[in-house]
């Protein structure tokens, strides 16, 4: 049961608008990554999409500031998106460019930047949920009321490390707010095997923290339960738990034809698409025309062709690289991004630097 | 000079660091107001508050896990494993997470993992294990162990400053059996670097943690006997001084490796590799390994007693090299 903070506060004009754009982007960039980059063969790999599901991401992570920090995952596109980074540099990690937020050495979405307040993941689910609270351990120790925002799935949920997390961010009352993205199905397994329980929020309470359970393909109802949860954290109520319920509309990954999903629940959760939600909703209210949603698409259709045209043109790294980078030192091949130098302005004024020594 | 145990040692330098650099702070399970199961942390949670000598849940993988977000954001978390057995339980986030988030996408881990590790005290299986193969394996992760007081204090402070996910191995049972002359102020053991403890001619022994000791014992016997033992301790095992290694084995010309970590896969057959690969010509006689059977560490007294390497095996081992 969630414990209302504060008044509900609908979000303005301004940010209706900009979360139509980012979910219509990250709809039309993932579609651009798993229906023809993959296709061609030019992304190799595992390919993971949320389509359907992208309200999730959109609702809650429009609301950060910058010195907030999130840990998206790989059906969090948008979140990435949000916080600075390019069309450009998402296209060119998925491609495996030199230029890519990882320089080529992972793939998907397992990329991150301190200065833009983003974590990566790994691919072991959960794992970066305690590290969601190391995060937010610092934050709450710099006490300027940032908040750490972390997404995981159904399936992730039966993971040991989510729960660890969870008890800990309740115990030691961190500013972590937990979205649990389920999307009913954890690659071929649904959610009927997967937990015993109805909601996955009544995980929130067993833990000691507020849980509750949204309409995921609602973006207002997304927005409002993480401004609750955001609001709670800030003022240094603890963490949240907020399950959005949604449906995963793609396979688990490119691979996947997942024809174990009836197309009866397809066809359902397509009626409650949280893109023609949201356009219905701003075309009722007369803040968007339709020809202006014609203009965002078009512009949004330009922006990926741009963007895709500039990674692909974009070299691959040079294989002598390949051992370059493995521990951070004196001459650390990856100084040259200022990252560690981006990390102590996030620290603040800490002390000496280990980077200023000797050793 | 104050005289001091390994483990007053290892808390003065520790205590050091938390004093130097605000962002130092430490978590793990009864450090606090326990001030930790072998008292390594003891008087810190006074002296430095709950803000930087945090009490944790019985969670080993979020200690780890919230220790790289904590180092994420630029602090300099020092992660107590009660024992360093139950790293196993955080094994994902060592070897998956913090060892590899450099390589994959720039920021610096600057973290240390560090706890009791090594058998000799009727630990059984789960208090007494060497588990440093799994982490020396790991690219990105650094793994160091002290021999010496001196050591543990210098090495514990590098360790801290270092950049990079450090695993640090502290032996238990030269926590109170250890003591040295150790330096009242601010001095950093270089990581990396292996030191020659005692000097000889006839077989280089190359070891680490405490079998140092039992390397030293033996070659004091042998002394008697004419036999001259170099003895190498290698106090890191990832990166580790390739260089120091192999000189001795230049000079010597036979060598022991010697650990009391489980035979196969453990650090001897690293060396082993690398002497055959680079000083195969320096060699006058096979190289020989003296380490634990391939077994979990066993509890009842004597079978612990056949488990570890001793002073005698390593004399036996010497003398049939010195024979060949």
């Amino acid at each position: 049961m969630a414990t209302r903070t504060s008044k509900a506060r609908a979000p303005d004009a301004t940010t209706l608008e900009r979360m139509l754009y980012y979910l219509k982007l990250t709809r039309e960039a993932e579609w651009r990554i798993d229906q023809v980059l993959y296709r061609q063969g030019k992304i190799v790999g595992g390919v993971y999409v949320g389509r359907g599901q992208e309200a999730i991401a959109v609702g809650s992570t429009i609301q950060l500031t910058p010195d907030d920090v999130v840990v998206p995952t790989h059906r969090d596109f948008s979140a990435f998106l949000i916080r600075g980074f390019s069309l450009r540099e998402m296209f060119a990690n998925w491609l495996g460019r030199a230029d890519g937020p990882t320089r080529g050495r992972d793939g998907s979405l397992h990329f991150g930047d301190m200065r833009r307040g983003v974590v990566a993941i790994i691919s072991h689910l959960g794992s970066w949920c305690p590290v969601a609270c190391g995060v937010a351990m610092a934050l709450k120790r710099r006490g300027q009321g940032n908040v750490a925002l972390v997404f995981f799935g159904d399936g992730t949920s039966s993971e040991g490390d989510v729960h660890e997390a969870m008890n800990w961010a309740a115990v030691m009352k961190l500013p972590v707010v937990f979205m649990c993205n389920n999307n009913a199905f954890a690659y071929s397994t649904p959610a009927e095997k997967q937990f015993a329980v109805k909601s996955l929020a009544v995980r929130g309470p067993a833990y000691g923290m507020p849980g509750v359970s949204v309409d995921g393909n609602d973006v207002l109802a997304v927005y409002e339960a993480a401004r609750q949860g955001i609001a709670r954290a800030r003022a240094g109520g603890g963490p949240s738990l907020i399950e959005c319920k949604t449906f995963r509309m793609a396979g688990h990954s490119a691979h996947d034809a997942a024809e174990y999903v009836p197309e009866k629940l397809l066809r359902q959760w397509a009626r409650k698409d949280p893109i023609v939600r949201l356009e219905k909703l701003l075309r009722a209210r007369r803040i968007l025309t339709r020809e202006r949603i014609r203009e965002m698409d078009q512009a949004i259709r330009k922006e990926i062709d741009e963007a895709v045209a500039l990674a692909e043109a974009s070299p691959l790294p040079e294989a002598a690289s390949t051992p370059q980078g493995v521990h951070c030192g004196a001459d650390c091949w990856w100084r040259k991004t200022s990252v560690v130098r981006s990390q102590q302005s996030v620290a603040g004024d800490h002390g000496p630097r280990a980077t200023d020594n000797g050793r | 000079m104050p005289v001091m145990t390994y483990l007053d040692a290892l808390r003065q330098g520790i205590w050091e660091e938390m004093e130097r650099d605000s962002s130092v702070f430490l978590l793990g399970e009864d450090i606090g107001a326990y001030g930790g199961a072998f008292k390594v942390t003891a008087g810190m949670l006074e002296k430095f508050g709950s803000e930087r000598v945090i009490d944790t849940p019985v969670s080993e993988s979020a200690i780890v896990g919230a220790a790289v977000g904590a180092a994420l954001m630029g602090l300099r978390p020092v992660a107590e494993m009660q024992f360093m057995d139950f790293i196993a339980c955080g094994f994902d986030q060592v070897v998956n997470m913090a060892a590899k988030i450099h390589y994959r996408w720039g920021p610096a881990v600057p973290m240390v993992i560090r706890g009791p590790a090594g058998a000799g005290v009727h630990g059984g299986p789960f208090h007494s294990q060497s588990n440093e193969m799994w982490f020396v394996h790991t690219p990105g992760l650094k793994v160091v162990m002290p021999a010496t007081a001196y050591d543990a204090k210098g090495l514990i402070k590098a360790a801290i400053r270092d950049d990079n996910p450090v695993i640090f191995f502290e032996h238990k049972f030269l926590y109170r059996r250890v003591k040295d002359e150790v330096p009242a102020d601010d001095y950093v053991v270089p990581l990396g670097q292996a030191a020659v403890r005692r000097a000889g001619r006839d077989i280089a022994v190359i070891t680490y943690g405490a079998m140092v000791w039992t390397a030293l014992e033996a070659a004091q016997e042998l002394e008697k006997e004419g036999l001259s033992l170099e003895v190498v301790d290698l106090r890191t095992l990832l990166p580790y001084d390739e260089q120091t290694v192999l000189a001795s084995v230049r000079k010597c010309n036979k060598v022991i490796l010697l650990h009391e970590d489980t035979r196969t896969g453990g650090m001897a057959s690293e060396l082993a590799a690398l002497i055959a690969e680079q000083s195969f010509e320096d060699l006058d006689g096979p190289i020989v390994r003296v380490t634990a059977p391939d077994t979990p560490v066993p509890y009842s007294p004597p079978l612990e007693e056949y488990f570890l390497p001793n002073a005698q095996r390593v004399a036996e081992a010497a003398r049939r090299l010195a024979a060949y």
